[in-house]
């Protein structure tokens, strides 16, 4: 049962072909703080999406969904607790074979509980809310960039989830469609709506953000809020802020 | 080489083995279970079973026909050529309709399976699902594994008979009437024939699906991870029909007493 409000983890290690992905990892996401995680690419932010939704195993350390800890756990036994999660992967990764209106409804279609017509009625609901209603008919090939993005938002909205995570959401949209995402990001929050995003977009994760989180070489350099963030003396953090020649980067 | 190596080497093998089978189970185990998603074994019906028709058929003609031929050459001398019907059948329906049409449809359905799950993986898409609260086994897996179970044997039992007539084709070049080349069946095959000439199909397609699937959802990289995928379920999938085979035509003898 489920009545602790965050998702966090507990001294998360995570390697991939011997590389260390992330040591000794703490992160908590407590319900109505939206949070970004900033960092160079390669840096492991998506690994710590996948790591939340239980989509990667850790080597070590404790992953919870509110009270249950899902680590070790079949996909199966902590389904429910993923309910609440949302996702809207960095490619919308939209699934080629349906239309955009299956794409939308297809957690509702899989769970069988609601009859055609309040699928249809819901699909169309979340296309309005993002703004492609026209797309419904329409195969994710035949869409843009910055379409695909806000059908895998209106996707991810259709199970109406507590928190939605953001795997680069503006990365490859022109200024417009970067603005929208913004848009549709802070219209989620004000329905209640938690959002976690990593980037390496300081723009969009200023606006959309109240808490900031800076990862480098597998390791938490910060956390705090914008003002403290653009006031910390971290080398690593104000080279990422103002780069100069970026050699605290080079792996 | 040192023993690292080896030690390494060996391990990732066993490991590999212990998931393909960890997923055969899995999957065999899904499809009793609901949902049992009808709409997607019946698509994945048509795009692996009913497409492979023509390449079949076209197999099963021309194998027919040489096996005919060269029957009929080797039995010439013998004036034994009224018997190439038995021949050219029991060939075929035992091993080499169920090989070559399993090997066809490895080279074109196996890489299209692999190449097909290794792109959603690639693109997050499986993620997506399993995210969504699908079981992948159940919705990716087992329904192209029932798919496969059932158009194996049914195009297998398409390329024998097709191969019968190409064999006929052949012959009534060489005077062999239908009468006499149909006679020459039952005198070289038994029922067990039929039997072992569809059980085969039936393993072929597992080894086929489960293949294909195990490839691909275990695809890395970009395009050329998939490129690779592809490639190595085809090479793999030919090889363990091969050698399984062997061992199921080592069963049927040991039955047969």
């Amino acid at each position: 049962m489920t009545t602790s409000n965050s998702i966090r983890m507990e001294k998360v290690c995570y390697s991939i072909g011997g590389r260390t992905i992330l040591e000794d990892f703490d992160f908590r996401l407590e319900h109505g703080v939206n949070r970004t995680i900033l960092g160079v690419s390669g840096a492991g932010k998506t690994t710590i999406l996948k790591l939340l939704l239980g989509l990667l195993e850790p080597d070590s350390g404790n992953i919870f969904i509110g009270d249950l800890q899902i680590t070790g756990l079949p996909e199966s036994s902590f389904m429910q607790e993923r309910r609440r999660i949302a996702i809207v992967f960095q490619g919308g990764a939209l699934f080629d074979s349906m239309t955009v209106g299956e794409n939308v409804g297809y957690r509702l279609f899989e769970e069988g509980k609601l009859s055609l017509t309040e699928i249809t009625n819901t699909v169309m609901e979340k296309l309005t809310f993002v703004g492609v209603e026209a797309a419904l008919d329409l195969y994710p090939s035949e869409l843009s960039g910055g379409m695909k993005k806000r059908v895998a938002i209106a996707r991810a909205l259709a199970a109406d989830p507590d928190y939605i995570f953001f795997d680069e959401p503006t990365t490859g949209l022109d200024p417009i469609g970067v603005y929208n995402i913004c848009k549709l990001m802070q219209r989620l929050q004000a329905e209640g709506k938690t959002t976690l995003m990593v980037t390496h977009d300081l723009a969009t994760a200023f606006t959309v953000s109240q808490r900031f989180t800076f990862l480098h070489k597998a390791h938490m350099l910060f956390e705090g809020s914008e003002e403290e963030m653009k006031a910390c003396d971290i080398a690593e953090v104000r080279e990422f802020l103002e780069p100069t020649d970026g050699s605290l980067f080079i792996v | 080489m040192n023993f690292a190596v080896i030690d390494k080497v060996l391990l990732n093998s066993f490991h590999e083995l212990q998931n393909y089978f960890t997923l055969a189970g899995r999957t065999f185990v899904r499809i009793f279970q609901r949902p049992f998603y009808y709409r997607e074994f019946a698509v994945q019906f048509d795009k692996l079973g009913f497409s492979s028709l023509f390449i079949c058929v076209l197999t099963g003609l021309f194998s027919g026909m040489v096996m005919a031929l060269q029957s009929l050459i080797q039995l010439k001398p013998f004036a034994a050529t009224s018997y190439v019907g038995g021949m050219v059948a029991v060939t075929m329906i035992k091993e080499l309709g169920p090989v070559l049409a399993a090997l066809m449809v490895a080279g074109r359905v196996g890489s299209a399976i692999t190449a097909e799950l290794g792109t959603m993986v690639v693109t997050e898409q499986v993620d997506a699902m399993r995210v969504e609260g699908t079981d992948i086994i159940k919705r990716l897996v087992a329904p192209r594994l029932k798919a496969m179970l059932l158009a194996l044997p049914l195009l297998t039992i398409v390329t024998d008979m097709v191969s019968v007539i190409g064999g006929y084709i052949m012959s009534a070049g060489y005077g062999i009437n239908p009468v006499m080349y149909i006679s020459g069946l039952p005198q070289f095959m038994v029922f067990q024939d039929l039997i072992e000439g569809v059980a085969k199909p039936a393993v072929f397609g597992i080894i086929i699906a489960v293949t294909g699937c195990y490839v691909g959802l275990n695809t890395r990289g970009g395009a050329e991870g998939v490129g690779a995928a592809a490639k190595k379920a085809v090479v793999l999938s030919s090889v363990l029909i091969l050698v399984c085979d062997f061992f199921l035509a080592k069963i049927f003898v040991v039955f047969r007493g």
